[in-house]
């Protein structure tokens, strides 16, 4: 229906021990598109530009929506979810577009990355309330529409990781476990039953690798696809830390 | 032998049970096992946090009439049984519905930031098929703050260790064990058929392994991508429904497939916008004038047909589904008043969603979730301007045929190990990927509540069996094992060696196609005679396809090729299960066959999958089935239990029509009105 290209510029590499490469595919434009209908244009012909048949390019992805977190990667050289990376907000004027996986996780291959670490800091922060158990127990405890608005928005992290990859403290030569699961805390901090445990939490996040290992970059909250207020959330776990450390063995 | 007692088996190791699939009622599943002090391994094919339940936006379901309504459990279940056309056995409806509120409440105990009333109080909407304000809600992504709720639970059961019987700690075990990015690919079974566990791919190394179990449950969703495009998660292919279906497990209801009125067209997906959209107000129309060439926000209100408020105007924008999908599909497909487009220079397969005339601010408190969908993904405001969609495929009211025990006072007998069951021993499924809820269409915001509540049942279920069972499926033969494990690494690395001419995603596409055009909101037998012959053609060349990818790492290609082909067979299911079924109930439509047949329809349609000529699958429909369970023989047949709600003609064009209360009003010929302002009466 139309003669209109889109050529996709994708890093590539078969295992983590194998050698990267970057291979260049041409697809068909349609309207709509993102890039992952750009990607499973590939899949249904995986020939590059120069005519070499290759195997498809493999990445995640489940939703297509922006709320699983699955299809994070490196678009046009900006970690994003690649469902709402549209074609024609990307490359307007038919520029090529790059892909690549996210930096900060060990490599899978192609443009899959293991983020399996994001939820081992899960549950390293305790980010769950403490429940009895799941039998009846009656309405939980009543709260604010303000307790809610202010909560709402902290929950919809998708465990993605643009906070991790954009993050300049997150490197190789540090373990700072990073804003989304410090978000987590000020969360659960937040909610009447999970401020029973509040301080356990907060322990978790002190010391090496912990909130204070925050530099102060900002870009956490430019990525974040949910725009949760990642930097007030780091601000507010770490007061409490601080006035935990100072006051907390008075309150014990 | 004795009784196995314990936890471990007789080998020494910790028997667990093995549930597949990590959305709301594989996770339900898991808590309510460990809760009983069972161990469990959860194989999901993605982080379970990435589950499809992430998607579901609107609400869940609780007749807690805060709003002092006079809605009711009651309520809720005759309304649920009318709108699946009564196809639903009730008493596993009545249990839902009973439990509803309880799960709410326990949800809120969970944190799960449902929106307040300004006394502090959970909030509710409405909802399609009801009048009542009954669906609680977390802003319009719902779905995914209840996934995160209970993926916190079990992660915290990921950390709590396992206790033998005198409660004495065992070490390095703990109450559940993650397998993700992991693929399943069957079940193991004995020599007697009974389930006594699986054999799974890992998605990594590729290495397709066997595990025991004491029983496992599918937990593994819908099979919307048999559809290509749907408002369904990728992963969604049905696979693993399909690939037990094919090892004996007997498959219900496959032809109801609910097609939802409203989702954003999408290249590579149909974005769901949520019938919360219209619970709070939203209102469908199109244009009077079908070449009407302004924007829809400069359409003056006198110029536009606002047809689902016209001709149902009891239910008005929130009547269910499949009849606002049929309505919708009518306007723009025959009568061609869908939105004009002045590009193309035509009519378009989409209506309007109007949200505008509803305050900005209510509508981000409540609908911002959907309505920055619908910015990013058609890049325009719907907060100044009305949204376009059209319907698409959603969610399938039937799955693997699962038993129930009735008990006195009509709901489930607790505990019982009937309740979720296969007919394959030791199988057990729970969520979208079972039959048993929603009878011929299913009610807005019910999804979540009968995924929730099916793992209520099916945990308690499998500890019984457990509990019950005389020898632990871990004590089987090994070569039990072996041989599944042998079986299904030759399958795959057969797949490896397809090297034919076909393209798999290209003969998926084709499949899509042919199911999206014939085998959705309209039904005709001469086109699903098509379909099945199109679903022979794609079987055949499917043996003909290229595999593409021949990597020992983290191969794609080949998994989806093992997908493709359990697609194809839940497609014929599903097609042929329509081609039989000749009336209209629920969400199957059949124009030549426009009424309701209860004399020869009112019974579940039970597939058997037999292995056909020339490597195609075939379809057997059985009117009754004998299933093991637990040393004795259950016998089962496909009427469907009417116990508690008296099937009547289905009608939505007045209010309160739904519901016995209400009705027993128009009964009395009260006015509309006034039983619309009070539903009870």
């Amino acid at each position: 229906m139309s003669d209109k290209k889109i050529r996709l510029k994708i890093l590539r590499q078969d295992s983590p021990t194998k050698e990267k490469r970057w291979e260049e595919f041409d697809v068909e434009w349609h309207p709509r598109m993102n890039v992952i209908s750009a990607l499973m244009e590939v899949q249904r012909n995986p020939v590059t530009v120069d005519g070499t048949k290759v195997a498809p390019v493999v990445w995640e992805s489940s939703c297509l929506e922006e709320v699983c977190g699955a299809c994070t990667m490196i678009v046009n050289g900006r970690v994003r979810q690649s469902c709402t990376a549209l074609i024609d907000q990307i490359s307007p004027n038919g520029e090529p577009i790059t892909l690549a996986p996210m930096t900060k996780f060990p490599l899978v291959r192609d443009l899959i990355v293991d983020r399996s670490r994001m939820f081992h800091d899960l549950t390293k922060v305790k980010a769950w309330i403490t429940l009895d158990g799941s039998h009846e127990l009656g309405p939980g405890p009543r709260q604010a529409p303000e307790n809610q608005e202010e909560a709402y928005p902290l929950s919809r992290c998708m465990t993605c990781g643009c906070c991790l990859e954009a993050c300049p403290q997150v490197n190789d030569h540090s373990n700072f476990i990073g804003p989304a699961a410090i978000n987590q805390v000020r969360l659960f901090n937040l909610h009447p039953s999970g401020s029973m445990h509040a301080t356990e939490r907060l322990e978790a996040v002190m010391g090496e690798g912990g909130v204070a290992d925050c530099g102060k970059a900002q870009n956490c909250v430019e990525v974040c696809p949910k725009e949760i207020p990642l930097v007030d959330s780091i601000a507010q776990v770490s007061r409490a830390t601080t006035k935990h450390m100072l006051f907390g063995w008075l309150l014990k | 032998m004795a009784q196995a007692k314990g936890i471990r088996s007789e080998s020494g190791k910790v028997r667990r049970v093995i549930v597949v699939g990590g959305g709301l009622a594989g996770l339900m599943t898991v808590i309510k096992l460990c809760e009983a002090g069972v161990p469990v391994d959860l194989f999901s094919l993605v982080p379970v946090k990435r589950s499809h339940s992430v998607c579901a936006q609107g609400g869940i379901n609780a007749s807690v009439n805060t709003k002092g309504e006079g809605d009711s459990p009651r309520v809720h279940l005759e309304e649920t049984v009318y709108g699946g056309d009564f196809l639903a056995n009730q008493p596993p409806v009545k249990g839902m519905a009973d439990a509803a509120p309880g799960i709410v409440y326990m949800l809120d105990r969970m944190g799960v930031p449902f929106n307040r009333t300004a006394e502090g109080l959970l909030d509710f909407r409405r909802f399609g098929g009801t009048l009542f304000h009954r669906t609680a809600f977390a802003g319009a992504t719902t779905g995914q703050q209840l996934l995160y709720a209970l993926d916190e639970q079990v992660r915290r059961f990921e950390t709590v260790d396992v206790e033998d019987e005198k409660g004495i700690v065992v070490k390095g075990e703990k109450m559940v064990r993650k397998f993700e990015f992991w693929d399943f690919v069957s079940i193991v079974q004995d020599d007697t058929g009974r389930c006594v566990g699986i054999v799974a791919q890992d998605l990594k190394t590729m290495d397709v392994t066997s595990f025991p179990a004491d029983a496992v449950c599918l937990a593994t969703g819908g099979p919307g991508i048999v559809f290509g495009r749907s408002t369904n998660s990728v992963i969604n292919t049905g696979t693993a429904a399909s690939a037990v279906y094919q090892q004996g497990a007997c498959y219900g209801n496959g032809e109801f497939i609910q097609v939802h009125p409203t989702a954003i067209p999408g290249a590579d997906k149909l974005r769901l916008i949520s019938e919360s959209a219209r619970g709070e107000g939203g209102r469908v129309w199109v244009p009077k004038d079908p070449k009407e060439r302004r924007v829809g926000r400069d359409v003056p209100e006198g110029d536009r047909d606002y047809f689902l408020e016209a001709k149902y105007p009891g239910y008005g924008n929130l009547v269910p589904r499949d009849i606002a999908s049929r309505e919708l599909f009518l306007k723009c497909f025959h009568e061609k008043k869908g939105v004009y487009n002045d590009k193309t220079n035509k009519n378009e397969l989409e209506v309007y969603l109007d949200l505008t005339h509803i305050q900005k601010d209510v509508l981000k408190h409540k609908l911002a979730g959907i309505l920055e969908i619908y910015e990013k993904f058609v890049g325009e405001d719907p907060y100044e301007n009305p949204m376009r969609v059209f319907p698409a495929v959603h969610y399938s009211m039937g799955g693997l045929w699962v038993d129930f025990e009735r008990s006195a006072d009509g709901s489930l007998v607790a505990g019982s190990p009937r309740n979720q069951s296969t007919n394959i021993e030791g199988l057990y499924a729970a969520g979208e990927v079972d039959y048993q809820y929603h009878g011929a269409n299913r009610l807005g915001a019910n999804s979540l509540l009968s995924c929730i509540y099916a793992g209520m049942v099916t945990g308690p279920s499998m500890a019984t069996y457990r509990k019950n069972m005389k020898t632990s499926g871990y004590d089987s033969p090994k070569s039990t094992f072996d041989k599944a494990e042998k079986r299904e690494r030759a399958k795959y690395t057969d797949l490896l060696k397809l090297d034919g001419k076909e393209n798999p995603y290209g003969l998926h596409k084709e499949l899509g196609d042919a199911m999206l055009l014939d085998c959705t909101i309209e039904r005709h037998n001469d086109k699903l005679d098509k379909v099945i012959a199109k679903i022979d053609e794609l079987e055949d060349r499917a043996k003909k396809v290229n595999v593409l990818d021949t990597s020992e790492h983290a191969n794609r290609g080949a998994q989806f090729v093992r997908h493709l082909n359990n697609m194809l067979v839940l497609a014929r299911v599903i097609a042929q299960g329509a081609r039989n079924r000749d009336e209209s109930r629920g969400a199957h439509f059949k124009p030549a066959f426009k009424d309701r047949n209860d004399k020869e329809f009112l019974r579940s349609t039970l597939a058997l999958y037999k292995g056909g000529e020339k490597g195609r699958s075939e379809v057997t429909y059985v009117r009754e089935l004998d299933y093991n369970l637990a040393g004795r023989s259950v016998h089962v047949t496909d009427s469907v239990d009417i116990s508690l709600v008296t099937p009547r003609a289905r009608k939505y064009e007045q209010a309160g029509a739904a519901s016995a209360a209400a009705t027993g009003a128009l009964d009395g010929k009260e006015s509309k009105k006034s039983a619309a302002a009070t539903p009870s009466a």
